[in-house]
């Protein structure tokens, strides 16, 4: 027997639909001091960062095991739908309103995206809805980074907690003190400190965070010695393709223009991706014999992540450079770091994007040139030594901040919901226990 | 009856099917296999770290035949098999005691045919 019921979820679903009629009365105001062009490349780079999502989730996709691909996909795709509505209620307020809490975030004027209308966005000749959704695609990819610190071993549940919360307190305030208009302490942007795209708020970020996280949840069964080598290396290959061709909105989009810094950024982005693939290539060439597929988008993965923060400030030659250095720095952290200290940091997040990330935001401080279109600030190659100082206090400031707030709030969700699932559950792997799915069928 | 193994290098395995339908041995099981022997095998590398498995790709054939065909047996297989590198394979013979044809009931030797 059956009785008619409406499910709670149905419920929820009804009262969400209603919540949202109410605050979706948005101001049709009139679009003064749009710029066309730009406008165009936004609406573009916007969704050029999107796409970067499922490329990373195709990366880590293919690096873990047959048994665990689609935790990993769905861990990613489901940032895209939960950072999103986070972003639109609260994130982008804490990020970009102005001052509150003494600088350390934003205030709470532009929750529900209140204020946030058409007209050109403080700094821009773009609608601000579109700055907006832009920097929620940012938000977006942070926290998906971290999925591969914990990658095979971590609840569902625990990381939708920690990744919606970690937005809020760690990613909002550090956005809001580079990018945000922070002054006093907080100030990092107006101290002059060189982020183009997101070495610290993004890349430092997660990579610090990732390895906390890592830390906390302990090794899988059997690391290293029953390690399975990467189920589905072509995936990976795919989705660095994917991250290297979405990066480019990333980058180029952080111009927040089609103009000279746009393409400055956009080359130097290029040029420093080669270069990193080709060093982490070389290193296993010279080093192991031979140059492995993974050792090669690793290294492109290591010069994105490095040139991020400089690409509004360093030529084609600073370029190089950089990304030389974050493979160099990279393949150390991951191949000699790593094994020696121990921990399980399953698919590198922090010996690519936080060491490569640390490297980038020095390295901004070595080569930026004012040569550079839309770049007044000049490094230590071009005589300003106090840069380097500079950019220092920005990594310092955003790892700190992000040890101590994962450490805090992972230590929470251990104590309450507990963060690993049990160890029968990873033996048979995440598709089946966490989500009842397989991704791949025994025939047919 | 006799139950034969045979482990063999992949890109020998049309050959070896060939030759068996030549001999009148339909009957034949191939599975995707990893193992290794004397050739030894090829460690992956993992992040510069050597994994600690290393097997090599083989395929593995099973074929029931009534006694008189095994001679027969033996020669497509490793006829098709040989190619004088380490690592051509190895087949084995075992007895077998019964067979049962599913869709007729039949057992025994007019089952294997």
């Amino acid at each position: 027997m059956f009785r008619m019921q409406t499910p709670r979820g149905v419920r929820f679903a009804l009262f969400a639909v209603v919540a949202l009629a109410l605050f979706a009365a948005s101001p049709a105001a009139a679009q003064e001091g749009i710029d066309a062009g730009d406008t165009a490349w936004m609406l573009t780079a916007s969704a050029l960062v999107l796409l970067m999502t499922p490329g990373l989730a195709f990366f880590y996709g293919g690096l873990v095991r047959r048994k665990n691909v689609l935790s990993i996909l769905m861990q990613c795709f489901f940032c895209m739908a939960l950072m999103t509505v986070l972003w639109v209620v609260v994130g982008f307020s804490l990020a970009f309103a102005p001052d509150a809490f003494g600088g350390f975030a934003g205030g709470f004027d532009y929750v529900m995206l209140n204020g946030v209308g058409f007209d050109a966005w403080d700094g821009t000749a773009i609608p601000g809805q579109l700055f907006m959704i832009f920097q929620a695609m940012f938000a977006i990819i942070t926290p998906a980074l971290m999925v591969g610190a914990f990658a095979e071993r971590m609840k569902f549940s625990a990381i939708c907690i920690f990744c919606s919360v970690w937005l809020l307190v760690v990613y909002c305030p550090v956005a809001h003190w580079v990018w945000g208009g922070a002054e006093g302490f907080f100030g990092l942007g107006g101290d002059g400190a060189l982020d183009f795209a997101g070495g610290t708020v993004v890349h430092i970020n997660a990579g610090i965070s990732a390895l906390v996280a890592a830390l906390f949840l302990g090794k899988r069964q059997g690391h290293p010695r029953d390690m399975s080598p990467p189920h589905n290396l072509p995936f990976a290959v795919l989705g660095t393709g994917l991250l290297w061709f979405g990066w480019f909105g990333f980058n180029a989009g952080s111009a927040v223009a089609a103009n000279a810094s746009a393409a400055n950024a956009f080359v130097v982005t290029h040029i420093a991706t080669a270069a990193g693939a080709l060093a982490w290539a070389l290193i296993e060439w010279v080093r192991d014999k031979h140059p492995t597929v993974l050792g090669v988008i690793t290294g492109a993965v290591a010069g994105l992540v490095g040139i991020t923060p400089a690409c509004g400030s360093v030529n084609a030659a600073g370029a190089l450079g950089v990304g030389f250095g974050a493979s160099v720095f990279g393949y150390l952290a991951v191949t000699l770091l790593k094994p020696r200290l121990g921990y399980d940091d399953s698919l590198d997040v922090f010996g690519v994007h936080g060491v490569a990330g640390i490297w980038g935001a020095i390295a901004a401080g070595l080569w930026a040139t004012s040569a550079v279109p839309g770049n007044d600030t000049n490094g230590l190659f071009y005589g300003n030594a106090g840069q380097v100082a500079l950019q220092m206090k920005a990594v310092i400031y955003t790892m700190v901040w992000a040890t101590v707030a994962s450490a805090i709030l992972l230590k929470v969700i251990d104590l309450t919901l507990g963060l690993r699932v049990t160890s029968d559950e990873e033996r048979v792997g995440l598709d089946l226990t966490s989500h009842r799915e397989a991704a791949y069928t025994l025939v047919d | 009856m006799k139950y034969v193994v045979a482990v063999c290098q992949p890109d020998r395995l049309n050959e070896i099917l060939d030759r068996l339908q030549k001999a009148e041995i339909h009957l034949v099981t191939v599975s995707q296999v990893m193992g290794r022997g004397r050739q030894k095998g090829i460690s992956e590398v993992y992040r510069s770290h050597k994994e600690a498995g290393s097997l090599l790709r083989k395929v593995k054939l099973e074929v029931a035949v009534n006694d008189e065909f095994v001679p027969q047996c033996i020669e497509a297989i490793s006829g098709a098999a040989h190619t004088g590198e380490i690592g051509d394979g190895k087949i084995f013979v075992i007895d077998l005691d019964d067979c049962v044809r599913i869709r007729t009931g039949e057992t025994g030797e007019v089952a294997i045919g």
